[in-house]
């Protein structure tokens, strides 16, 4: 493995680095002082970091290759490691009960600092689910998720400011404005190709961001709106305290809704018609699946989510502004996609678990965070298009006949 | 009248902007069917290297001249080196794979590379000399046009000239055609489909420098978040020429900059941004061919 030429090559890609990193890494001018800072040890940083980090690139994409190969050969596609451990019930149960009794005892066990990290990480479990069903099943990117949930954690900001609407009322308000939002954005562009629509609505999200932020009318422009009141339970007087961990098992409850009605949609007729839109349209128009309605309902049923997720983030937070809506946040809710497997709900709740946890705990690199994001889209989309715990494909054998018949699920 | 003028002008700047980082775009769209979103970061790049060359040399104490043309050979050096990394690292893996995949690898490359000058650099706006001296000549006009903008105006054109002709009279972009109508039949022919695609990077990567540092020149400030809105911007403009063809993505900017300047003049500044991208929705709707670009049907 490490013969020469191979070293050679680290050592070029190294050097190449250095030298592409030079000015922006090394060279720091100070403009008032009329000094030059210039920071060496970063470059030889770079040049160390690249050296090794060839080897396992270059490691990783002949795997990558082999992989491919190997799948070719066998003709299908191997069970990822955590399917096969849920599929087995004797990893299940005990899995299961323990995940219910950990959830159910964290608030109790944890600080409310960290229940409050728990509910934010909830948050994008709901809404990164709402945002599978748009991109993991559908196949549509849509980079203006966000101003979906606007306009969920708006309608309850505004409906409360203006006729004292309760979280309880709110919710599915929201929900059903977000659906309304989804159908009349996506009417027009959902008869877009691919790439175009990934522009469009991020076209959008932004446009319903400055619109937030201009029309101090209506929005209360880039001030926001405060003193937003956290959910009741049956007009009962909830301290700080228990209104946080009365908010967590709510969301709790959300996700668990989430999850069930997902994966009844997903083994719909619907559902089986999203995957089959993603996979190859024209197919599925000729086998006559209508294109924009199913597109639509993919749409709309995530911005759904989206909704119900802003109302609980504006009662969570108690206070919203523009600048929590903007295109990054669609991004960071995408990446939890992505990472954790496109089209897959376990993958999705894992995702969300490690992207919002995990900078939570690690402070020293929260201002890597958003760098580790782009890393995290791009590495995920090269060597692991399926994510963390892939989506399994319901594939049927068509066996009897010489040939191979590799259908995929519809 | 005066006002008219002066709108159609800066409408001109504008558009010649948006054109030098909108060839990019098409050029790249053009070749490989991908929405480089990292593009924007590439220009962003452009100029703060720029920034730092001319910084540098500032205070060594050179000529202007000579750092205006140092600084902006090295901006289009390290930004055509930038695109042509970028295309190994986050979109050759990914040649005939999903095009969502191809995309979201672009999104992130933008997202990286935009934390990256944050974090190596600052996030603070820094202040971009003006490097174009006041020409003589241009004394009188002085109220309506600055001299910077004359220099837009001309390395804009010069710039498509020589696209233009690197596009139809030389090997590589007769190979860029080809590779551009059917990249399995170009490669069977015998062109190197990899060089030409990074070529194609290197070229439209370069470009963009350019613009990066003329703009942060006439604009006076630069950071790291400037490529993202320039980038979108200049897409519009290549979507509404109709993506993938030259000429549209010139024709897309000047007509996206001149509405973008009168709407701005005329009606209203607080929704700038705004205009541009309900422009974009409207394009899309009615015309996703756009205005020069040729409407195909989906190949099975």
């Amino acid at each position: 493995m490490m013969t020469f030429q191979e070293i050679k090559k680290s050592l070029l890609t190294a050097l190449w680095f250095m030298f592409l990193t030079f000015p922006i890494m090394v060279i720091k001018v100070n403009t008032i002082e009329k000094t030059i800072e210039w920071r060496w040890w970063r470059m030889a940083g770079i040049g160390l970091g690249i050296f090794f980090l060839s080897f396992l690139w270059r490691y990783l994409i002949r795997r990558k290759e082999a992989g491919k190969k190997k799948a070719e050969i066998a003709g299908e596609e191997t069970m990822p490691l955590a399917q096969r451990l849920l599929s087995n019930p004797r990893f299940y149960m005990p899995g299961m009960v323990a995940t219910i009794v950990m959830v159910v005892a964290f608030p109790f066990v944890f600080s409310l600092y960290q229940t409050n990290i728990m509910i934010t990480a909830l948050i994008y479990v709901v809404v990164g689910l709402g945002l599978n069903i748009v991109v993991g099943l559908a196949g549509l990117l849509d980079l203006g998720y966000v101003a979906f949930y606007a306009v969920g954690a708006y309608s309850y900001a505004l409906l409360n400011v203006h006729y004292g609407v309760t979280f309880w009322m709110a919710l599915p308000i929201g929900a059903a404005l977000g659906f309304l939002f989804g159908i009349l954005l996506g009417f027009p562009v959902l008869r877009l190709r691919g790439d175009y629509l990934a522009i469009v609505t991020l076209g959008f999200g932004e446009i319903i961001r400055l619109v937030l932020e201009n029309w101090n009318a209506f929005s209360f422009g880039p001030s926001g709106i405060a003193n937003i009141p956290k959910p009741g339970l049956f007009g009962l007087d909830l301290n700080l305290h228990q209104s946080t961990i009365f908010i967590y098992f709510l969301m709790i409850g959300l996700a668990l809704m989430t999850i069930f009605v997902v994966r009844r949609l997903q083994d719909s007729r619907i559902g089986r018609a999203w995957i089959a839109l993603r996979e190859d349209e024209v197919a599925c128009q000729a086998m006559g699946i209508d294109k924009t309605r199913t597109k639509l309902s993919a749409f709309a049923l995530g911005a759904t989510w989206a909704g119900m997720g802003g109302v609980v983030f504006a009662a969570k937070t108690t206070f919203i502004n523009p600048t929590s809506f903007t295109i990054w946040e669609s991004i960071i809710i995408l990446c939890v996609v992505v990472l954790g497997g496109m089209g897959s709900i376990l993958g999705v709740i894992v995702g969300a678990l490690i992207l919002i946890l995990l900078p939570e705990y690690l402070r020293t690199f929260s201002e890597f965070r958003m760098l580790i994001f782009g890393v995290i889209l791009v590495m995920m989309m090269v060597f692991r298009p399926g994510g963390i715990i892939s989506d399994v494909r319901r594939t049927y054998k068509f066996e009897g006949l010489g040939r191979k018949a590799k259908d995929r699920s519809e | 009248m005066d006002y008219f003028l002066e709108l159609f002008l800066g409408g001109l700047t504008r558009g010649s902007i948006y054109a030098l980082i909108a060839l990019g775009y098409t050029m790249v769209y053009g070749i490989i069917e991908l929405i480089n979103f990292a593009h924007g970061e590439i220009y962003m790049i452009g100029a703060f290297t720029g920034l730092i060359v001319i910084s540098v040399l500032t205070l060594l104490g050179w000529n202007t001249v000579a750092i205006i043309v140092i600084a902006s050979l090295v901006a289009m050096i390290y930004s055509a080196a930038y695109g042509f990394t970028i295309e190994k690292i986050a979109y050759k893996p990914l040649r005939g794979s999903q095009r969502l995949s191809a995309l979201i690898s672009a999104i992130g490359m933008s997202l990286f590379l935009q934390n990256y000058v944050l974090l190596a650099q600052t996030s603070n706006f820094l202040p971009f000399p003006n490097l174009v001296p006041d020409f003589k000549f241009m004394q009188p006009f002085e109220n309506i046009v600055r001299s910077t903008e004359i220099v837009i105006y001309v390395i804009t054109a010069l710039v498509m000239v020589f696209l233009t002709f690197l596009i139809k009279f030389t090997r590589m972009g007769k190979a860029m055609r080809a590779v551009a109508q059917d990249r399995d039949m170009a490669m069977l022919v015998g062109v190197d489909v990899n060089r030409v695609i990074s070529f194609t990077f290197i070229i439209g990567s370069s470009i963009a420098a350019l613009g990066g540092v003329l703009v942060s020149s006439h604009i006076g400030q630069v950071n790291y978040y400037v490529g993202f809105i320039a980038g979108i911007k200049a897409f519009v403009a290549a979507v509404l020429g109709g993506i993938g063809s030259m000429p549209g993505a010139v024709l897309g900017s000047l007509v996206l900059g001149w509405t973008e300047s009168f709407f701005t003049g005329y009606i209203s500044s607080d929704y700038e941004d705004v205009f541009a991208f309900i422009f974009l929705v409207l394009i899309l709707i009615f015309r996703p061919a756009g205005i020069l670009g040729r409407s195909d049907t989906d190949k099975v």
